[in-house]
């Protein structure tokens, strides 16, 4: 963190953050403070930057100015087919890779009308459901390293780790997946990969148990948190926080449960709500989140029938390696899609999925091409930032260090 | 009566001379308005005690290069009562770029308009603090449009001050 002097920061972000004072920036620099959080600072988990005014130690404003990575994934979208995205999608939420493949195969899936097999579809729910879980598991650990519980952090990621195992045996890849495929996904999930999601789901609770009472009985953990940055739920609706974060305050919106996608409706879970809304009641959703997650696990490897993983569409989907070299119609196949796109009808679809940050949408735009005339990205992280000006308001600047860990933003997603 | 009438049936009731149009692809239901009658339709759609959108998920708009009105404002909204999502479309003409807020409706709507000011360049009319959202302030062009290049323009991201 910095001091500010007055040439330092543009003219339009001072007028932002003094709107509701009389004062100058010039007295400011007296009386109140003006002080630059990030963008590479570590508690803004990544390159989040926030100008905030304060009197004393308080917070009486703050601004937060995103774009420091913002790489024009829109605009690239617009220029490569829709298999060609994949991979970029995995840097957006790069916390939770496989969340992001989902959420984009199922729009493009819905705008060229793909029936996907139902093994696939369960396997797309077992790995969205492990990275809310990876993803979680950052949160919390990162969020009580913020607030100063180092030991966590360690313990959470030895979890995530076994998560980026089995990512790594199902996939080939541990931290950009790119596992899906536009009409099911890139490989089968092997016998070995789902016995070790078992043993992983089996010890789970017991683990996360473990890191749970390192915090729960912690008091410097409780009493930093509790009653700091408390988001009413109205005013979390209105500022469109999805996620996590809205449900600590007491909406019980899931869109698992609200427009249910892939197979979601046949899966017996629980919404955790909490109605306080504050820090230590969104620690406390995502806990009970993961555990919600490892029992949907749980039930897909019940249900997970045997059979196809990609959709016999073979002007759609792209045909299986072996095929392509072997016979001419998919050879013939293989090199109109890669190289002129499936070109979906003319048409314009959005679909969102619960990711573990929110809500995960993307709105597309097809005009009978290989790409995408407008790709964009609903993200959840973006959205949830709105609301920090809100909750820091009259907290101190250590608890705005709380405050965005509790938000979990991730910038990738953020900045696009 | 499912969700689905039952907007188009409210909105027909409330708004019988304004022109919109009702369309519906993939199980989406679309509504196409004039920009002048935006708040009122949101702020309306919001309020109604049997609708009640009250989320604002997604504003933005899409570059239609050839046609004669160059912009369409997309906004997605979504009602948690009723568990339905409505697209509202706007068109914009390039020579008029720009469009009433709905930042009294939805205190969501700053940073999405924020947003899509500056991917877009349409200015979004009383929004309380319309800056550049990703782009530094001094950049001059708006990089979704589509006739800004994918490689970007040479020169024209000021680089930091030593």
């Amino acid at each position: 963190m910095e001091r500010l002097k007055k040439e330092d920061v543009h003219p339009k972000i001072v007028e932002a953050l003094l709107r509701d004072t009389d004062i100058t920036i010039d007295d400011a620099l007296e009386n109140e403070m003006i002080l630059n959080m990030g963008p590479q600072h570590p508690a803004t988990h990544g390159v989040l930057r926030v100008l905030l005014r304060l009197d004393g130690e308080t917070v009486m404003n703050a601004v937060p100015e995103l774009g420091y990575l913002h790489r024009g994934y829109e605009k690239m979208a617009e220029n490569m087919s829709y298999y060609e995205y994949i991979p970029h999608t995995d840097r957006l939420d790069y916390i939770s890779p496989m969340a992001n493949n989902v959420a984009w195969v199922l729009a493009v899936e819905k705008l060229a009308g793909i029936e996907v097999p139902l093994r696939a579809q369960y396997i797309r729910m077992m790995v969205a459901e492990l990275a809310r879980i990876a993803s979680h598991l950052v949160a919390i650990g990162a969020f009580a390293m913020d607030v100063g519980a180092l030991t966590v952090f360690l313990w959470t990621l030895r979890e995530r780790e076994k998560i980026l195992d089995i990512w790594d045996i199902l996939c080939g890849a541990r931290f950009t997946n790119s596992y899906t495929r536009i009409g099911g996904v890139a490989n089968d999930a092997q016998p070995e990969a789902l016995a070790k999601v078992k043993w992983f789901i089996d010890q789970f609770d017991e683990n996360l148990t473990e890191c749970e009472k390192l915090l729960n009985s912690n008091r410097i953990f409780i009493e930093r948190l509790e009653n700091i940055g408390i988001l009413p739920a109205d005013l979390a609706i209105d500022l469109g926080v999805t996620g996590p974060s809205l449900r600590a305050s007491g909406v019980e919106f899931d869109l698992r449960r609200a427009t249910p996608y892939l197979q979601y409706d046949k899966i017996d879970f629980n919404i955790p709500t909490y109605t306080e809304g504050d820090c230590l009641a969104r620690y406390f959703v995502r806990v009970d989140e993961m555990r919600e997650s490892a029992k949907i696990v749980r039930q897909v490897l019940d249900k997970m029938p045997q059979g196809e993983i990609l959709a016999n569409m073979p002007k759609k989907v792209l045909p299986k390696k072996t095929e392509i070299y072997t016979r001419m119609e998919e050879l013939i196949h293989d090199f109109m899609i890669v190289n002129f796109g499936i070109n979906p009808p003319v048409g314009e679809i959005y679909h969102a999925i619960e990711g573990s940050k929110g809500e995960l949408g993307f709105y597309l735009v097809s005009k009978g091409e290989g790409h995408p005339w407008k790709c964009k990205i609903r993200s959840p992280s973006f959205n949830n930032l709105q609301a920090l000006p809100y909750l820091v308001k009259g907290h101190m600047v250590s608890d705005v260090v709380a405050i965005i860990g509790s938000i979990d933003p991730i910038m990738g997603e953020a900045d696009k | 009566m499912s969700v689905k009438e039952l907007v188009i049936e409210k909105v027909k009731n409330q708004f019988p001379n304004y022109q919109i149009e009702f369309s519906e692809y993939l199980d989406e239901l679309c509504l196409k308005i004039n920009k002048e009658n935006i708040v009122e339709i949101c702020s309306f759609l919001k309020n109604d005690e049997d609708l009640q959108f009250l989320l604002c998920e997604d504003i933005t708009a899409v570059d239609w290069a050839t046609r004669k009105n160059r912009f369409t404002v997309v906004y997605h909204i979504f009602s948690l009562k009723n568990k339905f999502r409505l697209k509202i479309k706007a068109d914009v003409e390039e020579s008029d770029c720009s469009i009433d807020s709905v930042t009294s409706v939805w205190r969501a709507a700053n940073w999405q308009e924020r947003e899509c000011y500056d991917m877009y360049g349409i200015i979004f009319k009383n929004h309380p603090d319309l800056r550049r959202m990703y782009m530094p302030e001094e950049f001059e062009y708006y990089p979704l449009r589509k006739d800004f290049p994918l490689m970007g323009i040479p020169g024209s991201l000021p680089l930091p001050k030593k």
